[in-house]
């Protein structure tokens, strides 16, 4: 035995080629990496090891944006401890180690999604907005106005964007789940896609099952090897079974993982 | 390549190098097949198994700490039958040597594991006695020297395979444990296990980890093993497998120095998939530099007090 070929994941040190606040605490980082480009699909994620400082673990994060004709992929994320803080501090030109793609992605083969998001689980959704070329729409929500910056983002690749804020500050006042069901009885959706806290996506499955349209949601969990190997990131499915966030998902049918 | 350096013969295995995966960070190999020529370790100690399925520890399982981290998976694993059933004949085709880990909770436990995986195609069985994230069995027999040496009793009863002990770091003397095991007929010691460790979130008011302890590993312990292999070292003509900790070229040449025949690498595969090939590069440099022609001329070099186990070197 020796290494394959045309492995499916590969591990290299990437250039950072932009990094920039989007919001306060978020940022946007565009690393060079022609071979994860070309096989990164919408709802897959890398694990970044950050060079700078002793970081025993890597860190798990979506990819965002994808650019096959520049080499590039990118993400999004919120600083929450030392390893984003030591990421946000990259600048270009220097470098950061790309482990990926890793997981399975969205399903691609429907025509009119719904995509759901609230805070940072709207990152895997903007590529997956991306690669439905706007056939998607998009339903966001945030605490308040200042966190739906991801409008700006999605409005280019979606239909509509439909907003809701916790407080009122931006469009309508309330939960994504609040105003979902008007939403789906409107318009003609054959999937929801969701990403964002559990609480959020465990309602946002409920509705669509109850409108009787598939869902998919993109878990989150702490994880070591991204590969399916330390079992850090398992969870339970519906039939019993236990799962690897990183291996089987962070994609999954809704009724897999919400009872 | 050609690793006529690094090639070594332990416990009748032939090793294309001395590094090996620790079980538990490495899952059945297959998982880093992008990243490593699996064929080129030493072998892969497989994720730890016992007789029936285990589904693990509920709540967070992993937190990093300063140069290191901490788990709590609880031995998830889909039971012995599954292993032999699809498991094992599906990591045939990367022509690694298998060394399956196994946890019970009584003594009987360990000696019918070890009767199950007496099958062509298991390099060797690794027994488990120090976990600390199972509640049963498992630290009690690698805490008691006697509770250990049963263990071994009844795992050699069963078996032909070569039967290789895990020591737990979580005692006073590692010496006696190892010594007990060693008369019990234990073909080899692999040590060090995980620390027993915690860490509490300060804004929540609660422990990290949801089985409240987990493990240590990574670097911060490596000072640790490094000492006690070096211990043991003094202590058994039995072969040592040295961990813990292990990132590094450098860091596994401390352990054959110290004593060990051979390496085993673990958490350091979180931080770099392919580290266990460029650890390998690197030994294989470091023998050159120095003038050596074979890895088992610098196994306890650094001990005076080494009983002198050599490695069964049969050059091709």
């Amino acid at each position: 035995m020796t290494l394959p070929n045309h492995p499916e994941k590969i591990v290299r040190d990437a250039k950072v080629l932009a990094q920039q606040e989007l919001a306060t605490n978020v940022y946007f980082l565009v690393v060079e990496s022609p071979e994860i480009a070309r096989r990164a699909k919408a709802g897959q994620f890398v694990q970044l090891r950050i060079l700078s400082g002793a970081f025993t673990l890597r860190r798990p994060v979506g990819v965002a944006a994808v650019d096959e004709k520049k080499g590039s992929i990118a993400f999004i994320y919120r600083v929450v401890g030392k390893g984003t803080k030591a990421l946000a501090q990259l600048m270009p030109g220097e470098m950061v180690n790309v482990l990926g793609p890793l997981g399975h992605g969205f399903a691609m083969a429907y025509k009119h999604p719904l995509i759901v998001g609230g805070g940072m689980g709207l990152s895997p959704l903007l590529y997956y907005a991306a690669a439905m070329q706007g056939k998607a729409d998009v339903l966001m929500g945030g605490k308040t106005a200042e966190e739906l910056f991801w409008s700006g983002l999605f409005d280019d690749l979606c239909g509509h964007c439909f907003l809701t804020t916790d407080d009122g500050s931006r469009g309508t006042k309330g939960f994504t789940t609040t105003v979902l069901p008007e939403i789906l009885e409107r318009g003609d959706y054959d999937v929801v896609v969701t990403c964002g806290p559990e609480v959020m996506m465990r309602g946002v499955a409920k509705i669509a099952r109850e409108h009787g349209i598939p869902c998919e949601v993109s878990l989150e969990k702490r994880m070591a090897c991204g590969l399916g190997a330390c079992l850090s990131c398992s969870i339970d499915t519906t039939d019993g079974q236990r799962k690897k966030v990183c291996k089987d998902g962070p994609v999954f049918p809704a009724e897999e993982v919400f009872a | 390549m050609s690793d006529e350096r690094l090639q070594t013969n332990l416990l009748g295995i032939a090793m294309k190098t001395p590094v090996l995966t620790a079980s538990g960070t490495f899952g059945f190999g297959e998982e880093f097949k992008d990243f490593v020529d699996l064929s080129r370790l030493g072998g892969v100690m497989v994720k730890g198994t016992t007789l029936l399925p285990r589904r693990g520890n509920d709540g967070v399982r992993i937190t990093e700490t300063p140069e290191g981290m901490l788990n709590c998976i609880g031995l998830e694993n889909p039971g012995v039958e599954h292993f032999l059933d699809e498991t094992l004949p599906r990591i045939q085709q990367y022509g690694m040597n298998v060394i399956v880990n196994i946890s019970g909770s009584t003594a009987e436990e360990y000696g019918k594991l070890a009767g199950l995986l007496d099958v062509p195609g298991v390099a060797a069985i690794e027994l488990n006695v120090s976990c600390p994230n199972v509640k049963e069995g498992g630290i009690v027999f690698g805490t008691d020297p006697e509770a250990a040496a049963a263990v071994v009793r009844e795992a050699k009863a069963h078996t032909k395979k070569p039967v290789i002990l895990k020591l737990s770091p979580n005692v006073t003397d590692i010496v006696a444990m190892a010594r007990a095991v060693e008369a019990a007929g234990a073909d080899a010691v692999s040590l060090i296990n995980t620390l027993l460790g915690m860490e509490i979130d300060i804004h929540r008011f609660r422990p990290v980890l949801g089985n409240i302890t987990g493990g240590l590993s990574g670097p911060c312990v490596k000072p640790v093993a490094v000492r006690m292999v070096w211990q043991v070292a003094q202590a058994v003509r039995i072969p040592i497998i040295g961990m813990g900790g292990i990132a590094s070229a450098e860091d596994a040449v401390e352990f054959f120095l110290a004593g060990a025949s051979a390496v085993a690498v673990g958490t350091a595969n979180f931080t770099d998939p392919e580290i266990t090939m460029k650890i390998c590069d690197g030994l294989d440099t470091y023998l050159a530099e120095h003038g050596f022609s074979s890895i088992e001329e610098i196994v306890g070099k650094a001990n005076p007090g080494f009983l002198g186990f050599r490695n069964d070197v049969q050059k091709g």
